[in-house]
This record gives C-alpha cells, structure tokens and sequence, in this order.
C-alpha cells in the first residue's frame, strides 16, 4: 500500500487516530460475526445454560429446508428483476439527458430525488397505492379485468416489491451512467458522425462498450442493495407473505432470530449472507483497482 | 450534441418528462391524500386533485395523531431522527478522517492489519449481522440510548477510503513546508488538511446525513421505549393497524414530511451531492 515519501514520527499518536474508528469496528463489526460463525456451529439450549458444538448440522437443515431454498430462489428474482428494471430505466434517461446540453441540470434535479426517499418511505407510498380498499391502482386494473390483491396473490406481491424497489434505485442508476456517458469523448462521437452514422448506432457502437466498467459495477451495488437495503421495504409492505413469497434472505434471517428466536438457523444464515457480500464486495473491488489503472 | 434534429430532440423532451411524471406519481399521490379527509379516502380510488383539508390534516399530525397510534409525538419523532442523523453523520467524518489521516501520513507497525480491518466492515452490513450485534448491545446495556442507536452505525470503510484517497493527492510538499516551520502532526491536521478537506467534508455531509436519517431496521431492533422513536419507525407504525382502519390522510401526511428534509437536501445540495456520491462509489 502506498504512503507518502515523508511522513510524520510519532510513535503512540497513529494509534490514538485510529482507536475510535478501530474500536467500534472490533466490537460491532468483527465480534458480532465471529459470534455469527461460531454460534451457527453450536447449539444452545433454551435457557442459554449450555452450548454443544454440533458442525454442520445448522447448514445441512437449512439446505435441505424447503423454506429457505424457496426464500434463495425468491431473493434471486427480486434481485434480477430490480436490478434489471432500475438499471435499464436509468441508462434510457441518462441517455436522454445526454443529448440535451442546455436542459441537462433541471432534468438532473427532477429525477435525482428518489435516492433521498427512506426505503420505509417508498415501501408506504406504493403499498397506498397498490391498497386493495383504497388504492388508485387497483380500481384502474379492476377496469382491465385484473383483480389485483397482494395480500392473497404471490405474483401481485413480488411485483409490488420490485417496483418499489426498484422505484428507488432509477435516479442512483441514473446519476452513475449519465458521468459515464459525459465521460465519453467527443471526438469520437463527431468522427462517427462525419462517417455517416447515427444517434443510434453511435451509441451501440461507442457509448455502450465504454459504459461497460460502470454496467458491471451498478449490476454489483443494485445486487447489494436489492439482497440488503430493501428489509425495510419488505417490512412496511408484504411481511415476506402471502405464503413466504416475497421473504427474501435478509427478511428471513430476522424473522427466524429476532422474531421466531431460532438462533443456530439465524446465525447460519447470517453466515450465508456474509458469504454473497464478501464475494460481492471482492469482485467489486478486483473491478474498481482495474479500472483506476486505466 | 453532434448533430441537429429537432424531432428526435423533441421525442428526448417529450420521454423525460413523461419518465418524471411517472417518477413522480407516488408522492404526488401522497400529496394529494394528504390534502383530503379520511372519509374521501375510504370512499373510493384516491382524488387526483387536491382536497381542502390540507390544514386539517398537517395540524392534526403535530398534535392529536400521535397518542390516537400509542405513538409519542410527530415532533418528537422528527427531532429523534435529527439527532440520529447528525450524530451519525459527524460521527462518521470524524472518525474516518481521523483514520484516515494516521494510515496516510505515518509508517507505524500494524498500519497494514487496521486497513484491513477497517476494509472489512464494507463487507458486513448490519442487515447482515442483526442478532449477534444486537446480542453484543444488549450485553453491553445500550438498548434504548443514543450511544446503542448510534455508535454501531459509525463506523465507515468508504468514508475512510474517500479521505485516504483526497489525502494522496495532496502535494507532499505541503508537508515538507509545514515541516520546516515547526508544525506538529496535528498542526498539520487542523491548519492544513481540514480547510482543504472541507468540499469532501461538504460531500459527505450530504451523503450520510441521508443516510441516518433513512435507517430503519436497527432503530426498530435497538429501541422499545417510545422516547427513541425515530420517525421511519413512528410512519411503519400507522400503517401497521392491527383493528380499525389506517388513517391514510395523517400516514400521508406523515409521509409527505418525514420525506422533505432528505429530498430538499439532494435537491438543493446536487453538486455536492453527485461528487460525494461518485467519489465514494457507495
């Protein structure tokens, strides 16, 4: 790791810099998912008298839980579908902003707000609107012959999740693809078009290959933000229901810990998901020191 | 633009702002319920235009809603967010900065080993973590505190990064100067590198402040007692009637406002906002 040629002879005081920020990492970051490991391979007994170290048994249940493998399959769909929709709907309005140089800021401003709007925030806003007694949504679909009810619907629930999720996610989506297509030299862009080629094909031809680093580093948050951030989303609209359709892992780990008070299974499956983040956050990083050697 | 078209610079009008208006529509709609009394919202599909009873319904939430939901008071609620929000946000720069400042501008054993241990927590989310550091506050007392809400949430890997790589732009002649005139490491820190620092600081500051103010699940795990409630919680609260019907107009209202401080800042703050976004890349 790089530091500066000169530096500063102090023996005691880099500790004392570094002691807040390391203290609260060791005690609530690192103690906290040591015990995550250790107790998803022990199990306790209900009054927390004693501990028997049982190995593997907490994961063998839970691969072979149907429940769980329902709830890995139902994160993945929500994920893909989030991610998909949010990024796709971000590129097609940075693009268009892209083009217009004079307007591009008051356009920037109106789609930038979301990412400000707390997930709970916009969980309550779509549940409103999707309310079956008094949602506007339901009364238009009613009038296209769907009868719309997430309470009772699998299907109807997962969509109202992923569009509030992804609701959320445009304007981040946005911002980072419109700087990667401000990025694109001009120069190019006029050759093409003295060689005769379009709006169109300039941008699958010159845009699209040089925004590829930051597709494939969107794709990487939105999968963290989606398997993550979205709890709250899912608390204030669909519980994880009807029937355990739209219980994605993070829900599910504290609905079976806090909730359903199953530690061993919690801490196991906490242990899962710290697993995805760390293979999410090294691609992302592998990814990050490539591209600062461009 | 390369070139000039008209029409397709039309159509690009034209697909923005339909693409805001259906951005737009949900808090439209929370506005516009805001503005109507429950019985209107009962009744039927939402109005799409403005009620009267816009008043009404805002005053109603500063004063009565509250106990009607068991809840503690909207300004209470909204003034328990701030002070998590703040606290976080100051919290974060301080400490990161701090760090920061020591990995970058010291050789010292071990420097490698808290890099590293300060990287990890980018990998351990709370969501990820929530009974065992809800075991460890618990042992340590600090369920219903500002310390139990806060300090878990301090800790932040991109904001030291962020700083770390402000730092290694900064001249080492800069160091060598203030070297010569007989500045101590934290003369440096305080007459140099703060001022310098201040548009990241600013950055951040929008960033974070955001995001204490939008956190949920660890307020709802932390706190039982009604005198930590943040406002996130008090809004998932109104909604969750167990008998009797939801009070869309107050939740509306409830909405609306509890939205206003974050959005107004992103919007009014944008430059800032873009640059503490993309630098960090969180």
């Amino acid at each position: 790791m790089e530091t500066k040629r000169s530096t500063f002879n102090n023996r005691l005081l880099p500790y004392l810099l570094l002691a807040p920020q390391l203290i609260i990492t060791l005690v609530f970051f690192i103690w906290p998912a040591g015990q995550a490991i250790k107790s998803s391979f022990e199990r306790e007994d209900p009054f927390g008298m004693s501990t028997v170290f049982v190995g593997l048994t907490h994961y063998k249940r839970l691969f072979l839980d149907p429940n769980y493998l329902q709830s890995l399959m139902t994160t993945a769909v929500f994920a893909v579908s989030v991610t998909v929709i949010s990024m796709g709907l971000g590129l097609l309005f940075a693009v268009a902003v892209d083009r217009l140089a004079r307007s591009a800021k008051v356009y920037t401003t109106l789609l930038v707000w979301p990412y400000a709007v707390a997930p709970v925030i916009a969980g309550i806003l779509w549940f409103f609107l999707f309310n079956n007694t008094t949602g506007i949504l339901p009364y238009y679909l009613a009038s296209l012959g769907i009868r719309w009810d997430h309470t009772l619907n699998p299907t109807h629930a997962m969509i109202l999740l992923i569009i509030a999720a992804a609701w959320k996610q445009i304007s981040y989506n946005f911002l980072f693809f419109l700087a990667g297509l401000q990025s694109v030299p001009q120069s190019l862009m006029e050759a093409a078009a003295i060689d005769g080629s379009g709006p169109i094909k300039r941008f699958f031809t010159i845009s699209l290959p040089l925004l590829s680093p930051t597709t494939f580093f969107l794709f990487i948050i939105n999968v963290n933000y989606t398997m993550f951030d979205t709890f709250s989303i899912v608390d204030a609209t669909t519980q994880g229901g009807p029937a355990q359709s739209t219980n994605i892992l993070v829900y599910k780990v504290y609905q079976d810990g806090y909730l359903g008070l199953n530690l061993g299974s919690s801490a196991a499956q906490s242990v899962v998901l710290m697993l995805i983040v760390v293979v999410l956050t090294v691609i992302q990083f592998r990814f990050v020191e490539r591209r600062v050697q461009y | 633009m390369v070139e000039n078209r008209p029409f397709l610079t039309f159509l690009t009008h034209a697909f923005l702002i339909s693409g805001f208006l259906i951005v737009a529509f949900p808090v439209y709609v929370a506005i516009v319920a805001s503005t109507h009394d429950a019985q209107t919202l009962m009744s039927s599909a939402v109005p799409l235009l403005p009620g009267s009873h816009f008043l009404e319904n805002y005053t109603a939430i500063f004063t009565n809603v509250s106990a009607a939901n068991g809840l503690p008071s909207f300004p209470l609620m909204a003034m328990n967010s701030l002070i998590m929000a703040l606290v976080i946000t100051f919290g974060k720069i301080a400490i990161s900065i701090l760090s920061a400042f020591a990995i970058v501008y010291f050789r010292f054993p071990l420097r490698l080993l808290a890099f590293w241990i300060i990287f990890i927590t980018l990998m351990l989310p709370v969501e990820v973590r929530i009974m065992p550091t809800y075991k460890i506050v618990a042992d340590l007392g600090m369920l219903n505190s500002w310390a139990g809400l806060t300090i878990p949430l301090i800790a932040s890997a991109t904001a030291t990064f962020l700083f770390r790589q402000f730092f290694m732009t900064v001249p080492e002649e800069m160091l060598e100067a203030s070297r010569v005139d007989g500045a101590g490491p934290m003369k440096f820190f305080r007459d140099i590198l703060l001022p310098l620092s201040q548009t990241n600081i600013a950055a951040l500051f929008v960033i974070l402040f955001i995001y204490g103010w939008i956190q949920y699940l660890w307020p709802v795990l932390v706190t039982t007692d009604l005198g930590y409630y943040t406002l996130m919680m008090g809004m998932k609260r109104m909604v969750a009637v167990q008998d009797g019907e939801i009070q869309w107009n107050l939740v509306m209202a409830g909405a609306v406002l509890a939205m206003l401080p974050p959005v107004a800042i992103v919007m009014l703050m944008q430059r800032l906002f873009i640059r503490g976004l993309t630098e960090t890349e969180k």
